[in-house]
């Protein structure tokens, strides 16, 4: 059974259909990248995952529950994180608070899973006193991302982690986002650096006009010539 | 928005609606006729007419622009102080003194002194530090105020102690409307000029806060307006109801309220349909997709809400000449502008044809629900003294509470269930 | 040195109660702009309200505080501060809640508000009558006099105004602690930051929403109270606190619960200046100025019947110059 599965998906913006029917899966320890061009629906798929926006078709499930059209905070509940595309930090609350937002429902863990994500990423810890929007584009994503996981998600959704980093921090996050997935937590991603992405994708979802285009593992894809020449930029 | 809610004014629906509701409406004004008899009914639909003119002046700002002007009262205090010094008497006594010659000497000096802070305000163009400047203009100004007012409160006092107040100019009474719908334009002007950029909620705050700065005013310039001793009788562009009683009277007056409407309709309906409207409507129906039309957009909220601030003006006029009587205190918030309010938000924001039943039939729930409520307190007071032993006096005020708390209710009501209103407007999609 | 004294009565103290007043008003409207985004027109009606609920209490029981040897409506307070925050939160149910869930604009919110204010309004003063009423129920109001060496006036301060004080300092430093340390507190300003992401995060936000009323409706209850016990209670008090309030918020930028406190003494101390008559100051320089420079009688620069024009004023230049507010609001 795998961790997270869409069924035939469909929905959109107020009577506005976006998503035509998406299917996708992950197992747990899996990493899932989402990739295709600028409004194909990558991010509102994650946002219709996340409960964020009205399913009328298809169906999502959690470990075989069904959790279409739960609100976000059920999800959180059981155990889904996810960090938006844009806005996805507390700007005027310093990197220690954010993070501490983030365990908002495990409020006993949460001086372990900050020093955990102090770990993960160092340059936090000087900044911790610091509001996070007088951050960079780097340290907000590390940020956003440690906000999610310190609800110690066991499915984590990332709408372009790496959006706007140099290439060095781009590798650092997808490292990071690699040992995450080591630890059980399944991962789906949205990513623009198409390429590196599949890399360390176990499954590759290639989104077009709302719909599946091609569906295989990250190695697959690449090495399609199809999929190179129309999504990859040849 | 439901796509088939779209028609081009060609192919208009048969309005069954609006013939049903102004039958309903007529029916209600019939029955008033009969039971209060023709005197009172007449007084009640000039009113309700001169309230329509309000109403039309709100629901052009709200329903057109999404502008909500918290201070209408504001605006018909000041439109019914011009009609009034317009056309009261003149008062020879103070024409025949001095203090004539002293007023003016004062507002010579006020305008002497704006042009001293506004030449100080500029001298960091000669190069004194922009620090300094500003100093130096505080001190200036409020130097300057000083005097002024010291002198301006001598004058004033010794026209109130001399001669009670400067009277009234002994023009025709519609010279003192226009003005008065002039001046609460000018006042809208400055409003919007400052507000309109900012969060729609700021205008709400600032047009609160001017209607109660006027009426302050007002009130308290004993001079100028004999303040709480009041103003009566004002003059009518009609016989008034002395030359030919008391039903021709309003009857007359009422012809001139219904062609005022009129004359408003026909402008409204003129700009509506013309570029301007066109913009307007757009700018109501998608602000994203107007302000890729340019800066203009600014220029067309700033206008919307000058002329609807004109029609309050106006209204207020016209209201005031009709009541008779001009007195500050009598500008009551609840009356002249929530009134209005629900006016507007049941009958059909932007709409012009809903504006006025709205405001026609409010107005006739509003002057039958006095009676109504004075009953209702009596009941309830019986039964409270009977249980509780509650013994409340003075009735009277008491149950014009109630009329308070029942009109919050209705605002809150309407919003929730009818946010469109009984005529609701048609909103064309522009994509 | 009288003048001192003078001044230090009519001007700081004076001052400092209004400051405190206002701040605590502001603080209320700005923390519900901040969390459900639109100006709060009924806030100064639900200071009435509080105000109100306090002298029914007292009026019931007038020895309450007695034994404590406090004013009876001081006693009575934490029960009006539930009492007011109950009524918030039911009102927010009963008629914000619906307009939110259908996305009604801010504007709109703003004019449920007003709708709000008239039915408070009316309900109060169906049960009060129109006129004003002490909150000092069978008991009198203590007045400290500290008498200074070599001069004729005392200090005059008043039990309200020293109660008002010490309740403002430790409400606001209860509020700063809640901010910063409370795992709710966090919350609230993470939902003002970022409400989509606050709740994306599993921060209850309808928690978030209750509490917003319950601090907002408390502090009004407060300042609704403390003002009335120094004064009186009068069922018209809202007209006289909402421009001030507004203004004090939107000075203080609107958002910002530190902004507001300044913006609240610095709009108390600007209308206590501006009716200040300063000639009162300046009679002892009367016998060494010039000839020709009389001093009139009256140099305030405002009478009281205009105290209004000033919040307007401030409100207006703070529109002009600045509109984020003096510490940078957060939206305009
Ligand atoms: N809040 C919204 N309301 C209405 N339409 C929206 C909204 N957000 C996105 N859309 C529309 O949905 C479509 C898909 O948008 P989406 O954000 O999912 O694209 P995307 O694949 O994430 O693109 P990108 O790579 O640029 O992030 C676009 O046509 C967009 O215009
Ligand atoms: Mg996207």
């Amino acid at each position: 059974m795998p961790l997270l599965e869409a069924i035939d998906v469909h929905g959109g913006y107020g009577g506005m259909n976006i998503l035509n029917g998406v299917d996708m899966a992950i197992e747990a320890d899996e990493i899932g990248v989402i990739v295709g061009p600028n409004g194909a629906g990558k991010s509102t798929m994650l946002k219709a995952v996340f409960g964020l926006l009205t399913i009328t078709g298809g169906e999502i499930r959690l470990r075989g529950d069904p959790i279409t059209n739960l609100a976000p905070h059920k999800l959180v509940e059981r155990g889904m994180g996810f960090v938006p595309q844009e806005k996805n930090i507390f700007p005027s609350l310093s990197v220690a608070e954010n993070l501490e937002m983030g365990a908002f429902l495990k409020p006993g863990t949460v001086s372990r899973l900050k020093r955990q994500i102090y770990d993960i990423f160092p340059p936090l810890y000087d900044k911790r006193h610091q509001p996070a929007g007088e951050l960079s584009g780097g340290q907000r994503q590390m940020v956003a991302m440690g906000r999610a996981l310190m609800n110690e998600p066991s499915v984590l959704l990332l709408d372009e982690p790496t959006a706007g980093l140099s290439p060095r921090y781009m590798n650092e996050i997808f490292e990071q986002v690699k040992r995450i997935s080591a630890t059980g937590v399944g991962v789906l991603m949205v990513e623009q650096n198409a390429k590196q992405a599949l890399r360390i994708a176990h499954r590759g979802f290639v989104l077009a006009a709302g719909q599946n285009r091609f569906t295989d593992s990250g190695e697959a894809l690449l090495a399609d010539p199809q999929v190179a020449k129309s999504f990859l930029g040849g | 928005m439901n796509p088939t809610s779209q028609h081009t004014p060609s192919q208009r629906p048969f309005p069954r609606r609006e013939i049903l509701l102004f039958g309903g409406l007529a029916l209600v004004v019939l029955a008033v006729f009969a039971s209060m008899g023709p005197a009172y009914a007449t007084r009640m639909m000039v009113e309700a007419a001169c309230y329509a003119i309000l109403a039309l002046g709100l629901t052009i700002q709200w329903g057109y622009a999404g502008q909500f002007n918290a201070g209408i009262m504001g605006f018909v205090a000041l439109g019914g102080f011009s009609s009034t010094f317009f056309s009261i008497p003149v008062n020879h006594a103070f024409w025949a003194s001095d203090l004539p010659g002293r007023l003016g000497w004062v507002l010579l000096a006020i305008v002497a002194a704006v042009a001293l802070v506004f030449a100080v305000s500029r001298i960091d163009r000669l190069g004194v530090p922009r620090w300094l400047r500003t100093l130096v203009t505080v001190l200036v100004a409020l130097v300057a105020y000083l005097v002024v007012i010291s002198w301006l409160r001598s004058v004033t006092g010794d026209i109130e102690s001399q001669v009670d107040f400067i009277g009234g100019l002994g023009l025709p009474v519609w010279l003192g409307w226009i003005v008065g719908g002039v001046l609460a334009g000018g006042i809208g002007y400055l409003i919007g000029h400052i507000c309109l950029g900012l969060r729609s909620d700021y205008l709400v705050i600032a047009t609160l806060g001017i209607a109660e700065i006027i009426k302050a005013f007002l009130k308290n310039s004993d001079w100028l307006t004999r303040g709480t001793a009041t103003i009566s009788p004002l003059p009518w562009p009609v016989p008034d109801p002395g030359e030919v009683g008391f039903v021709t009277a309003r009857a007359l007056y009422f012809c001139v309220t219904a062609v005022l409407i009129a004359a408003i309709f026909f402008l409204l309906h003129r700009a509506y349909h013309a570029p301007w409207g066109r913009m307007i409507r757009a700018i109501r129906d998608n602000e994203v997709s107007a302000a890729a039309m340019g800066k203009s957009i600014n220029r067309r909220r700033q206008e919307i809400f000058v002329f609807g601030c004109i029609l309050m003006g106006l209204g207020g006029a016209v209201l005031t000449s009709f009541t008779g009587i001009f007195d500050p205190q009598g500008y009551l918030p609840l009356n002249h502008t929530f009134l209005v309010l629900v006016m507007v938000i049941l009958g059909g924001p932007g709409n012009n044809l809903g504006t006025l039943f709205g405001a026609v039939l409010v107005y006739v729930i509003w002057i039958m629900s006095g009676p109504l409520a004075l009953a209702l307190m009596h009941l309830v007071t019986a039964l409270g003294g009977d249980w509780f032993g509650w013994q409340p006096g003075n009735l009277d005020s008491r149950a014009l509470q109630a009329r308070v708390f029942v009109i919050g209710l209705l605002i809150l009501m309407v919003l929730r269930f009818a946010p469109r209103g009984m005529i609701p407007e048609r909103i064309a999609q522009h994509d | 040195m009288n003048e001192l004294i003078y001044f230090f009565n009519y001007v700081v103290v004076a001052g400092s109660v209004t400051g405190c007043i206002y701040a605590m008003g502001a603080i209320g409207v700005t923390l519900i702009y901040s969390i459900l985004r639109f100006a709060h027109f009924a806030h100064a009606d639900m200071m009435t309200l509080g105000a109100f609920v306090v002298l029914l209490l007292t009026l019931a029981f007038p020895h309450a505080g007695d034994s404590l040897g406090l004013p009876t409506a001081i006693v009575m307070l934490p029960l009006a501060m539930i009492f007011t925050s109950l009524v918030a939160v039911g009102i927010d149910r009963v008629f914000y809640q619906p307009l939110r869930a259908h996305g009604v604009k801010p504007i709109v919110m703003v004019i449920a508000s007003l709708g709000v204010t008239l039915m408070l309004q009316g309900l109060i003063r169906l049960f009060s009558g129109t006129g004003a009423e002490s909150l000092y129920v069978e008991a009198r109001k203590a007045i400290f006099r500290i008498e200074l060496p070599g001069v004729t006036r005392p200090i005059i301060i008043t039990e309200p105004q020293v109660i008002l004080f010490v309740v403002t300092l430790v409400a606001v430093i209860g509020l700063h602690l809640f901010l910063t340390r409370a795992r709710l507190g966090k919350a609230m300003r993470a939902m003002s930051d970022n409400p989509d992401l606050a709740r994306a995060s599993g921060i209850n936000t309808k928690l978030i929403i209750t509490l917003t009323w319950v601090i907002a409706g408390s502090l009004a209850t407060l300042a609704g109270t403390l003002l009335s016990l120094d004064v009186a209670f009068k069922p018209d008090l809202s007209f006289f606190l909402l421009l001030p309030i507004f203004a004090a918020a939107i000075v203080g930028g609107v958002g910002h619960p530190y902004g507001a406190i300044a913006g609240g003494f610095l709009v108390g101390f600007a209308e206590t200046l501006a009716v200040f008559n300063w000639s009162v100051l300046l009679r002892p320089l009367r016998d060494s100025l010039p000839s020709w420079l009389e001093l009139p009688n009256n140099l305030a620069l405002v009478g009281t019947e205009y105290k209004i024009v000033v919040p307007f004023f401030i409100l207006i230049a703070v529109l002009v110059w600045r509109p984020t507010g003096l510490f940078k609001g957060k939206v305009i």
